[in-house]
């Protein structure tokens, strides 16, 4: 499993090097200019062209490159052309926000919509598994920021449980940091119960019709060892993909639910980055997002070894 | 109030009970000064510069850490702030004296040097402290506290230019800062002004926290704009950035926050009905809405085609779609914006009535204009900026150009701006802005009056001598008789020109709450003065 691990590590090298590229030519061929909007509306064009000439952009294509890739291999992330502040610190202070709504979105997706996708298998067909599937169609018709204004509507404006918005480090003490993620890792949470809830019912529905679930029945055993230990184990594979697959969606960044509950995550970076045109932010992030996305993706596949035995790396 | 107190932190208990969260929990509040004000301000800050950028939200983060020389009151007069002057008899001589115990942040006395090195920094960079600049003979510390600064040629509004808070106020900072070139970073965030930047909680694009610099001095006037006295009574104020104007609201009304810079008109009336928040403007003068076209490229570089389109246009229209609510918008046809010492409305009537379609028909006749494409830039992404160029659009239609609307958002638009091409090959014809009142309101510091070309000019380049000698002379000015001559002078000559359409003036409504009181009016909004209540 070792090599296997290192192999894939490996491999991942020249995706990253495409990626840093391509992000960074398509910056470039983008309409747009950072110093225009540092300079801001009054200033003149000769003000504009004194600031890029500050900022290096009156440089090389391939000079620009060169410098901002040197330095990435040094782990040197550069400075944000607009506030000229470390890009690594943006991102560290940005990432503890989206991890820990991702993981309390991910928390509630696992405990909401697995169960409710065993119950609707095992009782297809029934009142439990229309429901399901009709709460389903509901999380995934409903956009998000529907879901949230009508959850801080209820919880935070009428009934006033929890806070309308904001996001507060675990170092301002657990309860008020958890009941600031609940409503977002609700709303967040509600595509992927849907999406979860219908994967975990088909891939059970299959598995439920498999011999030696009706062997394990035969042997007498309960009812929920058998959907659990013997059914849900072996459904597990496409399962785990999406969730896997989910959890690096919302690292990347969940705009429209940190935008709703005005939560500083990677997402509102990355976008605030865009609109400003600060190419070392875009660049970094995007680049971290596709290291992500090799990494659990890495994971997804070693998992697959532990829920299913057959798989050998 | 205590039941409903009691029952609602019940609830939230119960309601993380369920998500078995209870047993770990411990109300606590985050670390705060006595006192903090949150405040959501119309743009989240990022460059924190205030001289390299002319930014509306840098120069509000200047005017929070940084003291000025001069002060602009509420009714437009420069006021000594760090520093009393004298001017000579034949006008060419200005004499400086800082007042005692100016320290900047770091407990080091402001003196004159740090002085002069900030007017070059700032005269490098702002067209009002260039042209004094251009008239400079020198620059001269006399001792610590005094300094000379002496014009090879009379220049009229020196004062002026040194008092107006836009679109790049003279911000005075220590030496080594000041010299620091425009867009290099700045070493520090060291000024003499009366909150000190906390570096440390600074997230760009987030938030920005101040705290009460206690070696401040503040003059004894009463506080008038950004003249006067600048005590603060708060112990700190937290700039927040919130994208969504809905959050923004249910967070005002929550008491999340304290205090809203720019309340989004449709909003308003959800404000209005909660009796603990004040809806109020603050900035009388407010913005004014214009449109700019492009002189260099056809249609708009014949006089008679940019009278027909200025002529085509009703503000009344424009001021309905952008704002709605009459309260906050009047039409206004000033180039110098309206209720302005200068304010005069000459050659805009069309703007004021419903347009003149059918002179605008006859000019464009007689100009001989062959349906060329007229290319309008409308962003998407800004609210204030999204339904002007609709509804000119339809008003130049109306008069016989053929349009072609170009939707883009505000950073793309910025940039196409800046191209000089025609619009066929990526440039454009016309676009749309909003100025604050207080950097147009005169000849010398209005931008869009520059007509210098394409080395100076703002975007839309007109070469105008004729404005420039004007300009010149309303430079030269002495006395209030002529400078207003030569303002109606100016007023007349730019909409004869077409040099801007000005499409009407709004004021923004600042909002906060109860527990807020003594919020300083003026057109920057300003946190001293304010006090809150526990």
């Amino acid at each position: 499993m070792l090599s296997y691990f290192i192999r894939r590590l490996l491999a991942a090298i020249p995706v990253m090097l495409v990626v840093a590229l391509s992000v960074f030519l398509l910056l470039r061929l983008a309409p747009g200019d950072p110093a225009v909007i540092i300079a801001g509306d009054m200033a003149s064009p000769s003000q504009v062209a004194s600031i890029r000439s500050a900022l290096g952009l009156d440089q090389p294509l391939h000079t620009q490159f060169f410098i901002w890739i040197g330095n990435m291999l040094q782990g040197d992330f550069g400075t944000s052309l607009i506030s000229q502040t470390s890009v690594l610190s943006m991102i560290t202070q940005r990432l503890e926000p989206t991890i820990s709504l991702a993981l309390a979105a991910i928390v509630f997706t696992v405990l909401i919509a697995v169960p409710l996708g065993v119950v609707a298998a095992w009782r297809q067909g029934s009142w439990i598994d229309n429901l399901v599937m009709s709460v389903s169609v509901v999380g995934f018709s409903v956009p998000v920021f529907v879901i949230g204004y009508i959850l801080i509507q209820v919880f935070a404006i009428e009934l006033g449980w929890l806070p309308v918005q904001g996001y507060r480090s675990l170092d301002n003490g657990f309860g008020e940091f958890a009941s600031r993620l609940v409503l977002p890792a609700l709303t967040l949470s509600s595509v992927y119960i849907a999406l979860i809830a219908r994967m975990t019912r088909a891939s059970m529905l299959e598995v439920l019709k498999e011999d030696y679930i009706r062997t394990a029945r035969a042997k007498g055993l309960g009812e929920r060892l058998v959907l659990f230990r013997h059914a849900l184990r072996n459904a597990g594979v496409p399962i785990l993909t999406v969730i896997g697959t989910g959890f690096a969606l919302m690292v990347s960044g969940v705009v429209v639910t940190e935008s709703v509950f005005n939560i500083p995550g990677l997402g509102r970076l990355i976008i605030d980055a865009v609109l400003a045109r600060d190419y070392p932010v875009i660049q970094a992030i995007i680049l971290l997002t596709a290291g992500l996305y090799v990494l659990i993706n890495l994971l997804i596949d070693l998992s697959y070894a532990i829920t299913d035995p057959r798989i050998r790396y | 109030m205590h039941t409903l107190m009691t029952t609602s932190r019940f609830s939230k208990t119960a309601m993380l009970t369920a998500f078995g969260m209870a047993g770990t929990l411990s109300f606590s509040s985050p670390a705060q000064a006595d006192t903090t004000v949150s405040a959501v301000m119309h743009s989240a800050l990022r460059a924190l510069d205030p001289v390299s950028s002319s930014a509306t939200i840098a120069r509000n983060h200047g005017y929070m850490i940084y003291d000025t020389l001069l002060g602009l009151d509420a009714n437009l007069n420069p006021q000594p702030q760090m520093a009393d002057w004298e001017v000579s008899d034949d006008g060419l001589t200005y004499t400086f004296t800082l007042r005692d115990g100016l320290t900047w942040h770091n407990d080091t006395p402001v003196t004159a040097a740090d002085c002069i090195a900030s007017l070059k920094r700032w005269g490098a960079f702002d067209p009002g402290g260039m042209l004094i600049f251009d008239h400079l003979e020198s620059l001269t510390e006399l001792d610590d506290q005094r300094f000379e600064l002496t014009l090879s040629s009379p220049l009229g509004d020196v004062i002026g230019l040194l008092s107006k808070p836009s679109a790049v106020a003279a911000f005075m900072m220590p030496e080594a800062v000041a010299s620091v070139e425009p867009g290099q970073p700045l070493p520090n965030q060291i000024g003499s002004g009366p909150f000190r930047f906390m570096g440390d909680a600074f997230q760009p694009g987030v938030k920005a926290v101040y705290e009460r610099f206690e070696g401040y001095a503040p003059r004894d006037e009463p506080p008038s704009g950004t003249a006067g006295s600048k005590e603060v009574y708060v112990d700190r104020v937290e700039w927040i950035h919130m994208p969504d104007v809905q959050t923004m609201v249910n967070a005002i009304n929550s008491g999340d926050i304290d205090y809203i810079e720019r309340t989004p008109f449709d909003l308003l009336p959800l404000l209005e009905n909660n009796p603990d928040i004040h809806a109020e403007v603050l900035d009388p003068l407010g913005m004014q809405t214009l449109a700019r076209m492009n002189f260099l490229h056809p249609p708009f570089d014949d006089v008679r085609i940019r009278r027909a389109a200025l002529l085509a246009i009703s503000q009344e229209d424009v001021m309905a779609a952008l704002v709605g609510d009459p309260r906050f918008y009047e039409t206004c046809a000033s180039v110098f914006g309206c209720n302005t010492p200068l304010s005069t409305e000459t050659g805009g009537e069309s703007l004021l009535a419903s347009g003149d379609l059918e002179q605008a028909r006859a000019l464009l006749e007689e100009a001989g204009y062959d349906q060329t494409p007229v290319v309008l830039l409308q962003p998407s992404d800004v609210a204030t900026l999204t339904p002007p160029p609709l509804v000119v659009a339809q008003a130049l239609r109306g008069a016989g150009f053929n349009v072609e609307l170009r939707q883009m958002d505000w950073q793309t638009l910025v940039s196409q701006r800046a191209s000089r091409a025609p619009s066929s090959e990526g440039g454009w014809d016309m676009i749309f802005t909003n100025f604050g009142v207080d950097s147009i309101w005169s000849p010398s510091i209005n931008p869009l009056l520059i007509g210098t070309g394409e080395e100076e000019s703002w975007f839309g380049w007109p070469t105008d001598p004729e404005m420039e000698e004007l300009r010149a002379e309303y430079a030269m000015a002495q006395g209030n008789e002529q400078r207003q001559a030569l303002a109606d002078a100016v007023q007349a000559h730019a909409m004869e020109q077409g040099t801007v359409i000005p499409l009407g003036q709004f004021q923004n409504v600042v909002s906060w709450r109860d527990e807020l009181s003594d919020v300083v009016e003026g057109p920057v909004p300003v946190f001293w003065g304010m006090q809150k209540a526990d």
